[in-house]
């Protein structure tokens, strides 16, 4: 085999997991770690310019090169936040040196995962690909071995596996139909051959095949009321983890459920997927904003708006079209930069204090000014105010929605409205007022937090005609 | 197809049906840990089967995996897991037996509605076999529910996941990639429950699930 940009992207982050989990010492292993996640971010970029022809199991099209280039930079930039942060929690004794080599193996492991799950050109695989990265997430959020860390880990664990179970169930119905269709084998699994066969399937086959990877792969994106395990693993697990499942593994799920909605559309007469994605989309934003009031942790409060937002960018691939595609695809790409930026500041912030309760810090901007505006940025831009990046997203998805169903447009503002207050409500007890917790230096690496929130404010002022013509050609695709 | 040979892949999908009603109602670790090696022991018999009149030789793989990992050795091994936790009496039910019943009655009911419904054009035993599939499935679930002890919660995965491997061999012709995969992340599913039952124990004493839940952080 000879080697190119896509077996690049598969087979460093698979070497660097062997060699990570085999040798000693957290300076070495945290720069390898960096090493790798960057040759695999060029890897990914130079997809752009050469790009392999599909095969039987891997395939780069427009849509999963999106993906692709956001999971391997926030990938990247993640690997080099936490360099400073794992370092800080050996220090303090939170994690021994064979756990950060552990994480560090596991972290390579779970990009794998990603990946594959991205490139893959098989359901089948793909399903592997996405349980492989459940796997590895379950035994990261465990790694503090406190009392909730475990059972966060066990509950993501159970919800999280049956979750893929039910989207195991869901592609052997789709084999099922596409077998009458394609023949038997492999090319039943195959997403190009399926696609241009889809018309002639069993639509009452799909039918149920949609609900059921609906339901399993809607629990790994965190859609309410499948959400349960969201908060509990953001929370426990690792800061840098958290950025990652936020930023990165709900949105590979959501790739699934988007692949398979492709598919459904092929076939006039199966159920239209948008309005379940528009129900569950709209549940899990009002549900998610109302939560985000009662909040006393920090990191469960934006793993809260996590929900929100997946549930925002469901909502906007359910309604479908032109322009609510747009939306959605500018609204996740902002989302991932923004929603890791945050939890980088996070992250930091909680070791700073000792603590991630909210009522225990306060008064950030005074006692560390960096990361209190950084935080600050960081929840204006999540928030949706304008200039940044994810007000244009949101404010396409309501115009455009009030164009096509107002009422639903009502729904959307309503919910992001309840969002934004309670957001601001506990940022302002945690950025302003009396300083509260420790005020010790922080030992942080700013340079990934700013380039996020610069990429997502530079986004909002000038997105490059190349760029926009870009995703507008992939939310063609997404019909 | 002969008709022997969809009574007997009938009968073999059909008892593993009635082996998740077993499961239900059982109230102690060890004769559940038995019941479901019996499941296991029907799959592979029933997988065996489908290699057989599919004539297709790869499905024995899946068969002896089936048979060697699933009756054999996780058994044994949550057979001593559960000796050296000390937690052989007796398990905690939320439901009752009778309503565990009732709802799996109504569950495979439902998956009979729902799959003969949708799949005229296949062919009857695949139909069949697949609404087999999901009522192991939905029995798999509703024992996670029912149960309170994480051993047992386990046990109503693996069943669960029985009934994935059941739908995925009465799919003729579904490549051996995903047959292969599920039996190999159900292994490394147990592995990650096993590490995580012996964590638990370190730091609860218990693995019975309500008592994690006190830490959930619900107010938080």
């Amino acid at each position: 085999m000879t080697f190119d940009a896509l077996t690049g992207v598969l087979l460093i982050p698979a070497v660097a997991a062997a060699l990570l989990a085999a040798l000693p010492g957290y300076r070495v292993t945290a720069r390898l770690n960096v090493a790798a996640t960057t040759l695999t971010l060029i890897c990914a970029l130079s997809l752009f310019f050469s790009r392999p022809e599909p095969g039987v199991y891997l395939l780069v099209d427009d849509l999963n090169g999106t993906f692709i280039v956001l999971t391997t930079f926030v990938g990247f930039t993640t690997s080099v936040f936490s360099l400073s942060y794992i370092g800080h929690e050996l220090e303090t004794g939170r994690l021994t040196p064979p756990f950060v080599r552990f994480y560090h193996a596991m972290y390579q492991v779970l990009m794998f995962a990603m990946n594959l799950a991205l490139i893959a050109n098989n359901i089948g695989l793909m399903w592997v690909a996405i349980e492989l990265a459940t796997l590895t997430t379950v035994l990261m959020v465990g790694i503090y071995r406190t009392h909730e860390a475990l059972e966060a880990a066990w509950k993501y664990f159970i919800l999280g596996s049956v979750g893929i179970a039910l989207a195991l169930f869901g592609t052997i119905l789709i084999y099922m139909a596409a077998r009458p269709v394609i023949g038997e084998g492999l090319a039943a699994m195959e997403w190009t051959v399926l696609v241009t066969h889809a018309g002639a399937f069993d639509p009452a086959l799909l039918d149920v095949a949609f609900v059921f990877l609906l339901l399993g792969y809607g629990t790994k994106v965190g859609l309410a009321p499948l959400h349960a395990w969201l908060p509990d693993a953001h929370a426990e697990g690792p800061t840098p983890i958290s950025a990652v499942l936020s930023g990165l593994l709900l949105n590979v799920a959501l790739y699934a459920l988007l692949r398979f909605k492709m598919l459904l559309a092929v076939n006039a007469a199966a159920l239209a997927p948008g309005p379940l994605m528009v129900t569950l989309g709209l549940l899990s934003l009002v549900f998610a904003a109302f939560m985000l009031y009662r909040r006393r942790d920090i990191k469960r409060l934006f793993a809260y708006s996590s929900i929100e937002h997946m549930g925002i960018i469901a909502f906007a691939f359910g309604m479908g079209g032109p322009i609510a595609n747009f939306a959605g695809l500018l609204h996740m790409t902002m989302h991932s930069l923004t929603k890791s930026a945050i939890f980088f500041a996070v992250g930091h912030i909680a070791q700073v204090k000792g603590t991630q309760r909210i009522a225990d810090m306060g008064g950030l901007t005074e006692t560390h000014p960096a990361l209190g505006w950084a935080l600050i940025l960081g929840v204006v831009a999540i928030a949706g105010l304008p200039p940044l990046g994810i007000f244009m997203s949101e404010f396409l998805m309501v115009t455009s929605t009030f164009a096509r169903a107002p009422l639903l447009a009502l729904v959307l503002v309503f919910g992001i409205l309840v969002g934004v207050a309670a957001l601001f409500l506990r940022l302002n007890s945690i950025a302003f007022g009396e300083p509260r917790g420790s005020s010790a230096n922080a030992q942080a690496s700013y340079a990934p937090m700013f380039a996020h929130l610069a990429l997502v404010l530079a986004a909002a002022i000038y997105m490059p005609p190349a760029l926009v013509a870009w995703f507008q050609n992939v939310a063609g695709l997404l019909g | 197809m002969s008709r022997i040979d969809f009574d007997i892949a009938h009968l073999l999908a059909g008892s593993l049906v009635l082996i998740s009603f077993l499961e239900l109602y059982q109230d102690r670790l060890y004769a559940l840990l038995n019941v479901f090696a019996a499941h296991a022991l029907v799959l592979a018999a029933s997988v065996a089967w489908q290699a057989f009149i599919q004539d297709a030789p790869h499905l024995y793989v899946t068969a002896a995996i089936t048979l060697t990992f699933k009756a054999i050795v996780i058994p044994v091994a949550l057979h001593r897991i559960i000796v050296r936790l000390g937690i052989h009496r007796e398990i905690e039910k939320v439901v009752g037996v009778g309503a565990a019943m009732l709802a799996g009655m109504g569950l495979v009911a439902l998956s009979m509605v729902v799959m003969l419904r949708v799949t005229h054009g296949a062919d009857p035993l695949a139909r069949e076999d697949l609404a087999f599939a999901l009522s192991v499935v939905l029995l798999g679930l509703l024992m996670m529910v029912t149960r309170r002890n994480a051993v047992s919660q386990v046990i109503g995965f693996m069943s669960l996941e029985n009934g994935l491997v059941l739908a995925a061999t009465g799919a003729k012709g579904m490549p051996l990639v995903v047959e292969i995969s599920v039996a190999f992340s159900i292994l490394i599913a147990f592995i990650v429950i096993g590490i995580f039952l012996f964590r638990i124990r370190e730091r609860f004493d218990t693995v019975d699930v309500q008592v994690i839940d006190r830490f959930r952080g619900e107010r938080r």
